[in-house]
């Protein structure tokens, strides 16, 4: 594993990391959807770059896609600002 | 000679690309950024995935796959997010001259509701 | 060798975009930025392929492609009132 792709690890963890600091603190429960779909994307980004094809794709189809539109369904039903 | 069309395209779309970030993060609005947004990196990904597939011919209809299906699908996403954020009233930038979805009878009705 | 100033450019227009999508004002910007990202995230996992020489790991870049599809569209129906 090179240093390029050394350092391209450590960018999309921090970034990981300040994702689920937002997604904790938002009131708006849409911008905490928005924020944990960004995670589990970069997340799928990490897994591909550690070599997992397949774990990436699963990564990618259940949490990006799947998972995102389960909560807006969610949010619809209930209410979209946390009091 | 495709080994050098290759690389200049993949140049080309790394440096569309970058340009569509730099107008996201720098324009003032979310619909200057969407512009931006959508046809800088329409036309970064498609020449980008192009150019590897010429480096490799053998990978060649895989990504010509890649790129029809970018071709077909940002410009019906960034369709639908920038109506549903007109729709959302979300505010035009203060120095914006003209809005011409204001005249259309489906827009007015939609903000009045 | 000449892979890595092409990759460098592309992860900082995936920074940028990120950036824009931790401190955009509204729910709107940020689903525009991640819009942006995974577009620019597809067209890095397509050059990454090519640096780790294997063909099946463009199929990722495939359902990356289309999953985000869904999750953009999803929102967009969520935020015109739909769904």
């Amino acid at each position: 594993m090179s240093s390029l792709i050394l350092v391209v690890s450590a960018i999309l963890v921090i970034f990981m990391i300040v994702g689920a600091v937002v997604t904790i603190h938002a009131r708006d429960l849409l911008v905490a959807i928005i924020a944990s779909a960004i995670v589990d994307l970069v997340l799928a980004v990490l897994f591909y770059i550690l070599q997992a094809p397949d774990v990436a794709i699963t990564q990618a189809s259940i949490m990006g896609g799947l998972t995102t539109a389960i909560f807006l369904v969610v949010i619809k039903k209930t209410e979209r600002y946390e009091q | 000679m495709l080994n050098a069309i290759g690389w200049f395209l993949i140049y080309f779309g790394a440096f569309f690309l970058f340009l569509g970030a730099l107008g996201i993060m720098r324009f003032p609005d979310v619909f200057n950024r969407l512009q931006a947004g959508t046809k800088c990196t329409t036309l970064g990904a498609l020449s980008t995935s192009i150019g590897v597939g010429l480096l490799h011919p053998a990978w060649l209809p895989k990504t010509f796959i890649i790129a029809l299906f970018i071709l077909l699908t940002n410009p019906i996403s960034s369709h639908a997010l920038g109506r549903a954020s007109y729709r959302s009233g979300v505010k035009l930038w203060e120095k914006s001259v003209v809005d011409k979805c204001k005249e259309f009878k489906e827009c007015v009705e939609e903000e009045n509701e | 060798m000449s892979w890595v100033i092409a990759i460098a450019i592309i992860v900082l227009g995936v920074v940028l975009t990120l950036i824009r999508a931790m401190l955009g004002p509204t729910a709107a910007d940020r689903m525009v930025a991640v819009d942006s990202m995974t577009t620019i995230t597809t067209a890095l996992l397509v050059l990454l392929a090519l640096y780790f020489k294997r063909y099946i790991y463009l199929d990722i870049a495939l359902v990356y492609a289309v999953l985000a599809f869904v999750a953009t569209l999803a929102v967009a129906r969520y935020m015109e009132g739909g769904l």
